[in-house]
């Protein structure tokens, strides 16, 4: 994108020939993917394209059939505890706050966990997050369960963050939520990366999210990957990626987009 | 006895909320977010757990000998016409020590089965509200199954070396 150019020269996470089959059915062919260094990627695709198992496979959780996943040159599977919870958050779909434990405490997990942070540095830091996130700081004492959807990501978000991670994944942020909260979590995804210079990859299939903040975007069709800026994916000519970009929710987005940029 | 009844009375309803919740945490992708956060799953769910029940259940195994006492005693009053007294008295000549050990020494066994059979089935849950339930069911058939055969195993153990 030529309006927020920044230093691209070396991926932070490189994905390699990654194949994924379940059963019969393959997912991704050999694929391969490079995320550099401060930038926001998304990952678009149709329903039951591999979504979530790409994003899985990213962060280590998924073993893929072949091909490797290299995070700062090093293999995620062979990363240890607790560097790769200071290396990458996750935002899960439903957030995956654990239930049983209260906003402020969910925050804490990783802190306690890996860190030797005093109890009330941890709830500064945790408060800290949660205004980071846009939460009020009295979410803190609330249950998971007391939260709406979008508290919910929010304070997943803040979880995310607890160990200022350089690589943060979101499994569509803003899906389940209404526009206005949708457009505070782009502002919000947009300002981490513009001041924290945390890269960010976003599976999501929200045009608007693609359009306005995305560097670069992938879309995942034919098992494999294509990855190219929205301009020059407008342009394709992959029947599917063409759809895509050229229904009409593409149209209303794409205005969104001149206006975010201003021409 | 005390123990089996237990140990049977545990696996239906620790059991079977161990899988729940753990099965619960899967499809709610939590399992997912402890793992990126660094931790083992079978660290932090599933050995408190285990450690958890393999101290309650010697324990609730106690209580219910007590019980059992009490409902014997009960019994011997209102059937049999036997005072308290009598039958605490008499009580020695049909049950001594060994019976109390044999049945603690089960209990933690049949724990550790219970607890981790209940929570790896709660981690082999795959998404849907319908596979937890499934694996509920299955962790509570095969534990209560597990509690029988091992302890007629125990008996046979006990037997052969003259307990």
């Amino acid at each position: 994108m030529t309006t927020r150019a920044k230093a691209h020269a070396e991926p932070i996470l490189s994905a390699r020939g990654i194949v994924n089959r379940f059963g019969k059915q393959m997912v991704h062919d050999h694929l391969s993917l490079d995320i550099m260094r401060g930038e926001i990627i998304g990952i678009a695709g149709g329903s039951g394209s591999g979504k979530s198992v790409l994003l899985k496979t990213l962060v280590g959780l998924h073993q893929p059939k072949a091909g490797e996943v290299l995070i700062n040159g090093k293999a995620v599977q062979s990363i240890g505890a607790g560097e790769i919870a200071s290396l990458i958050g996750v935002l899960f779909q439903q957030g995956a706050l654990f239930s049983s434990l209260s906003v402020a405490q969910n925050i804490m997990v990783p802190m306690r966990e890996h860190t030797a942070l005093p109890a009330e540095e941890q709830e500064q830091i945790a408060a800290m997050k949660l205004a980071l996130a846009g939460l009020p700081a009295e979410t803190g004492i609330k249950f998971p369960s007391a939260l709406s959807g979008g508290m919910v990501k929010r304070a997943a978000f803040a979880r995310a963050l607890a160990l200022d991670p350089k690589i943060l994944f979101l499994d569509e942020p803003t899906s389940d939520l209404d526009p206005i909260a949708a457009s505070g979590i782009d502002a919000l995804i947009r300002q981490l990366n513009d001041s924290l210079g945390v890269t960010v990859v976003i599976v999501t299939h929200d045009l608007t999210t693609l359009f306005t903040i995305c560097d670069r975007i992938a879309v995942l069709v034919d098992r494999k990957i294509t990855v190219a800026t929205a301009e020059k994916l407008m342009k394709s000519d992959h029947p599917w990626i063409h759809e895509f970009f050229h229904g009409p929710r593409a149209e209303g987005a794409m205005k969104a987009r001149k206006i975010g940029h201003g021409n | 006895m005390a123990v089996i009844i237990t140990a049977i009375m545990v696996a239906g309803r620790s059991g079977s909320a161990f899988t729940a919740e753990i099965g619960v945490m899967r499809t709610r992708q939590e399992i997912d977010a402890l793992q990126v956060m660094g931790m083992e799953p079978m660290q932090v769910l599933v050995v408190p757990r285990v450690i958890a029940l393999v101290i309650t259940l010697p324990l609730l195994t106690f209580f219910a000998d007590i019980m059992g006492l009490i409902g014997g005693a009960a019994i011997s009053q209102f059937l049999l016409n036997m005072s308290p007294t009598q039958y605490l008295t008499r009580l020695p000549h049909v049950v001594d020590g060994s019976d109390l050990f044999v049945g603690l020494f089960k209990a933690p066994v049949f724990a550790f089965f219970i607890a981790s059979i209940a929570c790896m089935h709660g981690l082999q849950v795959t998404g849907s509200a319908e596979s937890v339930g499934r694996e509920t069911t299955r962790a509570v058939v095969k534990s209560i199954f597990l509690v029988i055969a091992l302890d007629a195993l125990f008996s046979i153990l006990f037997e052969k070396i003259g307990i």
